[in-house]
C-alpha cells in the first residue's frame, strides 16, 4: 500500500500554547481517514500545515513524498483543501465560484465535471444564486465542488459537517463514500464522534495529542466488556445512585440511557435486585460501546497526563 | 398577560413571512414551567426565525405568542429582560475578564448594583470560580467557560433560558457536564428551550418539537415520538420527519 500522508513528530506552538505536540500519523492512499476531536484539539492547525499554509515548529509532514514546507508549490496543485470557515466568494454566483477555482488551477469546469457531478447535482438548479445566499448544506456542497474541480490527489476536509443538520450530514458522508470509490484519498475532520464509524481508520485527537489511532471497530472493542446501560423514570437520581457505588468507575448520560463503566466487582444481578426496588421502570443491560465512550474513557485516563 | 400561570411559552398560529415566503408557517405550541423543551429542525426549516420571534427580536407577521408573561408583539422589549439567552457561537466576550462579563451582562439585563453584587457573589460561590475573577475569558478552560456562560445567561434568574446550540464542537465529557447543569436548573423550576444538532441530546429533553418547512411536524416526548415514527432512537425519528421536507432552503 502506498503512503499518502506521513506525519512525523509534528509540533506547532502559538506562544505558550502547544497546538500540536509531537504527533505522528500515516494515511494510506485511497483511505477515508478521520481526524476526530473536539474544538481546540488541534485539528485546524494540522490541516493548515498539510495545506502548506502554516509551517510547523518541529517535525515534518509529507504528502505523496513531498514535504509541506520545501515542496509547497508542487503540493498546492495536488491538494483539494476545504477549510472550516466557508471561504468562497459570497458575492459570486455558484457558477462563477466554480469557474474561478477551475481557472486558478488552469483546468476547465467541463473537463472534470464528471468528478463533481454527484456533489453538484442539487446546485445545478440555481447556477445564478450568489454563494452567500445558499443554505449551510448547499454552501458545503459548493465548497467541496470547488475543492475537487482540479482533480486533486488528496482531499483535505476540515470539519465539513459542523453546524449541518443530521440529514445533510448523512448526505455529505454518502458523497465522501462515492468519492472514495474513485480511489481518492480523503482526510476529514469532525467533532461529531458518531461520524468516526463512517471512516476506514481514525485518529482521535485532543489538546494537541493523538489519543488513539486505528480502525473504528478495533478501537470500539478496546473499550472492554464492563460497560452497561441503565435507565429508569428518574434518570438523574439514578445517575447519582450509580456514582455512589464503589464498583462504578464512571457513569454518564448517553442518549436515552446512562452508561456505566464498572470494575470486576460489579454484579449486575445484585444491582438489579437493589435498584429495581427504588426506581420505577428500572432497566440494566450490557451496552455496546461507541467512539464517544472511548473518548470519555481516554479523557478520564489521560486526565493527569494531558 | 398569560391566562394559565404554568405556561412559560404559549404560541398560536405564529407566522413570519418574508415577501411571499413563509419562513414560519402557523406554528402553535406551549412550553410549561420547569420543562426541558428541545426545538429541532433541519437547516432552513425556520427554527432561527421562530426563536427570534420568541425572544422579541423579530415581530411576527400574524399569530400570537406569550413568553415569560409578555406579549411577544406588544412587549418585545420587556421580554429581553425576562429571558436568558446563550449560544455556542456567542455567549461571552473573550477579551473581557470573568468579572467584567458578569457586570456587563447583568447591567444589560437591567439589574441594580445591589442585585449584581448579590448575584455575582452567589455565582462565584456556586461555580467555585472566585480565583478566576480577573482572568480573561479566553484564558479559562472550555469546561469552565461553558459553566460560566450558562450562569451569566441566567444571572437575572429568568423564568426561561433559550440555548441555541449550546454544545456545538464541545468534547463529550464537557457536553455531559453541561447537560447536568441544565438538569439542575430545570429541577429548580427554570424552563429550558434548547436547539441542538446532537440527537442524543434530544433524548434528554422532556418534550421535543421538530420543524419541517416552517411548520411543526412532530411534537411529543422522546418516547412518544419513537413510538409514533417507529424509530429506535431520536436520530432515526429526526431523519424520518426531516426527510419529508420539500422546500429548497
Amino acid at each position: 500500500m502506498k503512503t499518502a500522508v506521513e506525519i512525523k513528530d509534528l509540533t506547532k506552538r502559538y506562544g505558550d500554547l502547544t497546538a500540536l505536540d509531537s504527533i505522528s500519523l500515516t494515511v494510506n492512499e485511497g483511505e477515508l481517514f478521520g481526524i476526530i476531536g473536539p474544538d481546540g484539539a488541534g485539528k485546524s492547525t494540522l490541516y493548515q500545515i498539510l495545506a502548506t499554509l502554516l509551517n510547523p515548529n518541529a517535525g515534518s509532514a509529507s504528502i505523496f513524498g513531498l514535504d509541506t514546507v520545501k515542496d509547497y508549490r508542487t503540493l498546492r496543485r495536488m491538494i483539494g483543501y476545504m477549510p472550516e470557515k466557508f471561504s468562497l466568494y459570497q458575492d459570486l454566483t455558484v457558477q462563477e465560484n466554480l469557474r474561478f477555482f477551475a481557472s486558478l488551477f488552469g483546468v476547465s469546469v467541463k473537463d472534470n465535471f464528471n468528478l463533481i457531478a454527484p456533489v453538484f447535482g442539487q446546485l445545478e438548479k440555481f447556477p445564478n444564486r450568489k454563494a452567500g445566499a445558499l443554505s449551510g448544506g448547499m454552501k458545503q456542497k459548493l465548497a467541496l465542488s470547488c475543492a475537487l474541480i482540479h482533480r486533486p490527489s488528496i482531499l483535505l476536509l476540515d470539519e465539513p459537517t459542523t453546524g449541518v443538520d443530521a440529514v445533510s450530514r448523512s448526505e455529505f458522508w454518502d458523497i465522501l463514500h462515492s468519492l472514495k470509490e474513485s480511489r481518492m484519498t480523503i482526510l476529514v475532520s469532525t467533532s461529531y464522534m458518531d461520524e468516526a464509524t463512517l471512516c476506514d481508520r481514525i485518529a482521535m485527537i485532543d489538546k494537541g495529542h493523538i489519543l488513539k489511532t486505528g480502525r473504528p471497530d478495533d478501537l470500539i472493542s478496546s473499550i472492554g466488556k464492563n460497560l452497561w446501560q441503565s435507565s429508569a423514570k428518574e434518570m438523574f437520581a439514578l445517575l447519582e445512585e450509580y456514582r455512589k457505588m464503589p464498583e462504578v468507575i464512571d457513569c454518564y448520560t448517553f442518549g436515552a440511557y446512562l452508561h456505566i463503566v464498572a470494575d470486576d466487582n460489579f454484579n449486575s444481578r445484585i444491582v438489579k435486585d437493589k435498584l429495581s426496588q427504588t426506581f420505577k421502570d428500572f432497566e440494566l443491560s450490557k451496552a455496546t460501546g461507541t467512539i464517544e465512550d472511548l473518548f470519555i474513557k481516554l479523557s478520564r485516563e489521560n486526565h493527569n497526563v494531558l | 398577560m398569560m391566562e394559565t400561570p404554568d405556561k412559560v411559552i404559549s404560541v398560536k398560529d405564529l407566522t413570519k413571512k418574508f415577501g411571499d415566503f413563509a419562513a414560519v408557517d402557523h406554528i402553535s405550541f406551549d412550553v410549561f414551567k420547569g420543562e426541558i423543551f428541545g426545538f429541532l429542525g433541519a437547516n432552513g426549516a425556520g427554527k432561527t426565525t421562530a426563536m427570534r420571534m420568541l425572544c422579541g427580536l423579530s415581530i411576527p407577521t400574524s399569530g400570537t405568542g406569550y413568553v415569560a408573561g409578555c406579549d411577544i408583539i406588544k412587549q418585545s422589549e420587556l421580554i429581553k429582560r425576562r429571558i436568558g439567552y446563550m449560544s455556542q457561537k456567542f455567549s461571552l466576550y473573550s477579551s473581557l475578564t470573568v468579572n467584567e462579563n458578569i457586570i456587563l451582562f447583568s447591567t444589560i439585563y437591567g439589574m441594580t448594583k445591589a442585585e449584581i453584587k448579590d448575584a455575582s457573589a452567589k455565582l462565584y460561590r456556586e461555580l467555585d470560580m472566585e480565583n478566576m475573577r480577573d482572568t480573561l475569558v479566553k484564558d479559562i478552560p472550555v469546561g469552565w467557560k461553558q459553566k460560566l456562560a450558562f450562569a451569566v445567561s441566567t444571572i437575572h434568574n429568568p423564568e426561561i433560558v433559550f440555548l441555541d446550540e449550546p454544545t456545538g464542537g464541545v468534547d463529550p465529557v464537557t457536553r455531559r457536564k453541561f447537560w447536568e447543569l441544565i438538569y439542575q436548573a430545570s429541577s429548580r423550576g427554570m424552563t429550558i428551550f434548547v436547539t441542538t444538532h446532537y440527537l442524543d441530546e434530544a433524548e434528554y429533553c422532556n418534550r421535543i418539537s421538530i420543524m419541517v418547512d416552517g411548520k411543526i411536524k412532530a411534537l411529543g416526548s422522546p418516547e412518544e415520538l419513537k413510538k409514533e415514527y417507529d424509530g429506535s432512537s431520536m436520530d432515526e425519528v429526526f431523519r424520518k420527519v426531516a426527510e419529508t421536507a420539500v422546500r429548497d432552503d
